[in-house]
């Protein structure tokens, strides 16, 4: 059916396209390095914590917060970060050729780790830090320093603050010890080329910055909808990889700076009971008021900025 | 925790006194110095910053107030008025006009390493927040977030866990970096006429990565939500943004009370981020928290429970904030609230 001629043809296409395809893999694999500096190494650091949703519980020492048998999950703001990160693939503006979790903590920060990489990170790193020896916002920011600079990370995605320690600062030092532009409690990341564009959440409204990668942005709650992890991606997380590393690896000292002194349960604030209607409630008012020196009818509302910039004549008395 | 902190200040002493000549009668309150960063915008003091200024009077010693900005002279000057500071440092340049962290941060480190200070203080705002993390990694400390008391130079009082406990903590750090809580640190009405005399500071010129490109600030009439008297705030139980504006605003403008809401208000777009009450949103310390249709989730409370007096409305006579409220009322809040913003116009 075929000639040798047509055979020959066959063959010299084949090649041909053989040949083609070949240099194509290699101009790209010659012009990798330009575009691995354009493509985003996202480092996102979790954290394991008490569940949101959980009352804590001070212990009978007052030295910390009962955590022994107590559901523990992802920092909210941890998984707005991862995300985002995820996103940021979705989206295919800028490549993203890695999504890196980090966690320090317990042994127990692996399943932390694995909701995150069922969410969509590639992989991650766990530095094994005892329970009872928590690691500051410093020390995690050094740790973090030595992370991103190993793994060549060009964007670091954390959480706001993490809602235990309700501290804020492990993003804003880590942008300090790199020396790396922040933008802190994001609402809106926009990534064009090495362009980074960041809507913060500021008092009285939201500011816009712009700056270049590397950078560090921190995550606010109205930055996204974390999605639920699926099965498949659960059981595909399982495969991928946890790296064990320590503290000695990257050489940071773990030494806390500040002392516990005691842990204590807030002062209670006793309900005052309840009244039958309005008329109660103004008479009520008007009583707590005189107590309270404010007064039920309306003072004359100065003129403000909604950013604090007003003139104040606060004559509070102090609550402690 | 009295003796804890007669413990520090007695050790504290004892180590300054083997150290230092004893000629010198205090010489804790000699070494101690703060430096208050106030925040300033479009040549105005942000009198919310002054905190800072409180928070340093109660650990003694002395406090310089620390301003940069364009044009900044009228700030300093308006600072140095009856506040109690023995100085204010002024850095007058454009370049530190939006408070951007990555000049601001080498531009006080610099100043804190000539002056020697010993705490640098400021507000828990979102300009102390973005900035002094960033200061204290440079200066390598561990610094301190949303400090409600302080007990000692070295022992601080901050909530954890959404301020459901309460942490005291030592810091064994050379200079103590603090974000004070603006609500537990309130300025005095400036009693003295002292005025602290005014100093340029070095400016390092630190080049800043990050442009600044806009805001967008809601700019209201309303008392400021973080340091208002009074507020009125609305949750999810309004139903729909319509509700909320028609309902909420006539109240607040009755009590003249700045407006708040919480996370599930904000989420469903019934208000604005900027006015979220809670762990995530701003901490509120009113004479008066009324609110409407808040179930009073732990977070929520985390920002409004040092409150004076709170007031509730709810349909549900099981919501967990009649837990905390000193006034509360079982009701429909869309008939509730209209008949108590009348009854309020007219007593």
């Amino acid at each position: 059916m075929y000639s040798s001629q047509t055979n020959k043809c066959l063959l010299i296409d084949f090649w041909h396209s053989v040949a083609e395809r070949e240099s194509a893999v290699r101009g790209r694999l010659e012009c990798l390095p330009a575009r691995m500096s354009k493509s985003l190494r996202i480092l996102v650091p979790v954290k394991r914590v008490i569940d949101y949703a959980i009352k804590p519980r001070v212990n009978k020492s007052q030295t910390g917060i009962d955590t022994a048998g107590v559901k523990h999950s992802l920092n909210p703001f941890d998984e707005l970060s991862i995300e985002e990160a995820v996103r940021l693939r979705e989206r295919k503006k800028t490549p993203v050729s890695d999504i890196l979790a980090f966690s320090a903590g317990p042994a127990k920060c692996a399943d932390t780790l694995r909701t995150a990489m069922a969410m969509g990170a590639d992989r991650a790193i766990h530095v094994e830090v005892p329970e009872d020896q928590p690691l500051e916002p410093l020390g995690v920011a050094k740790l973090l320093k030595a992370v991103a600079e190993k793994e060549e990370s060009n964007l670091v995605l954390v959480g706001k603050q993490a809602i235990d320690d309700d501290s804020g600062q492990t993003g804003q030092m880590l942008a300090g010890l790199l020396g790396w532009p922040q933008a802190t409690q994001a609402s809106k990341v926009e990534i064009e080329g090495e362009t980074v564009t960041v809507t913060k959440e500021v008092d009285g409204g939201v500011d816009t910055v712009r700056a270049r990668l590397p950078m560090i942005i921190t995550t606010d709650l109205r930055l996204n909808e974390p999605r639920y992890a699926s099965l498949p991606n659960i059981m595909k997380a399982k495969k991928k990889k946890i790296e064990k590393k320590t503290l000695e690896d990257y050489g940071v000292d773990g030494r806390r700076r500040l002392k516990t002194i005691k842990v204590e349960e807030p002062p209670p604030r006793k309900g005052g009971g309840k009244v039958q209607d309005v008329d109660g409630m103004i008479s009520k008012l008007k009583e707590l008021g005189k107590i309270w020196a404010f007064d039920v009818l309306p003072f004359p509302s100065s003129v403000s900025r909604p950013d604090g910039f007003l003139t104040l004549n606060a004559t509070r008395s102090n609550l402690e | 925790m009295l003796p804890i902190a007669r413990y520090s200040n007695l050790r504290a002493i004892r180590l300054l006194s083997t150290t230092l000549p004893r000629s010198s009668s205090s010489p804790l309150l000699r070494l101690l110095s703060t430096l208050a960063v106030l925040e300033q915008k479009d040549g105005k003091l942000n009198s919310g910053s002054l905190c800072a200024v409180t928070a340093g009077k109660k650990l003694g010693g002395s406090i310089t107030g620390f301003v940069a900005g364009s044009n900044v002279k009228v700030v300093a000057e308006q600072a140095a008025k009856g506040n109690g500071m023995e100085k204010v440092v002024m850095v007058d340049n454009g370049a530190y006009d939006k408070g951007l962290a990555e000049n601001f941060a080498p531009l006080l480190v610099e100043n804190i390493k000539k002056g020697g200070y010993t705490h640098v203080i400021a507000s828990h705002s979102a300009f102390g927040k973005s900035l002094l993390p960033r200061v204290a990694a440079l200066l390598d400390v561990q610094q301190i977030s949303d400090v409600m008391s302080i007990q000692s130079d070295d022992i601080f009082v901050r909530p954890i866990y959404a301020g459901n406990a309460i942490l005291t903590v030592q810091s064994t750090d050379s200079i103590k970096v603090l974000t004070v809580r603006t609500t537990s640190f309130p300025i005095s009405e400036a009693s003295d006429s002292q005025t602290a005399s005014i100093e340029e500071g070095t400016d390092p010129k630190a080049p800043s990565p990050t442009e600044w490109i806009s805001e967008d600030l809601a700019i209201s009439d309303r008392p400021e939500l973080a340091t208002a008297g009074k507020v009125v705030s609305g949750g999810r139980g309004l139903k729909s943004k319509e509700e909320f504006d028609k309902l909420i605003p006539p109240l607040a403008d009755a009590l003249g009370a700045a407006i708040g809401a919480s996370r599930a208000a904000v989420d469903s777009g019934f208000a604005d981020n900027s006015l979220q009450v809670g762990q995530t949103g701003k901490n509120v310390a009113p004479q008066l928290y009324l609110c409407a249709g808040i179930s009073g989730a732990i977070q929520h409370l985390a920002g409004m429970k040092d409150s004076k007096v709170i007031a509730a409305i709810n349909k549900d006579a099981d919501a967990p904030i009649f837990q905390v409220a000193d006034v509360g009322l079982v009701g429909d809040l869309f008939k509730v609230v209209p008949e108590l913003t009348e009854k309020l116009k007219k007593a």
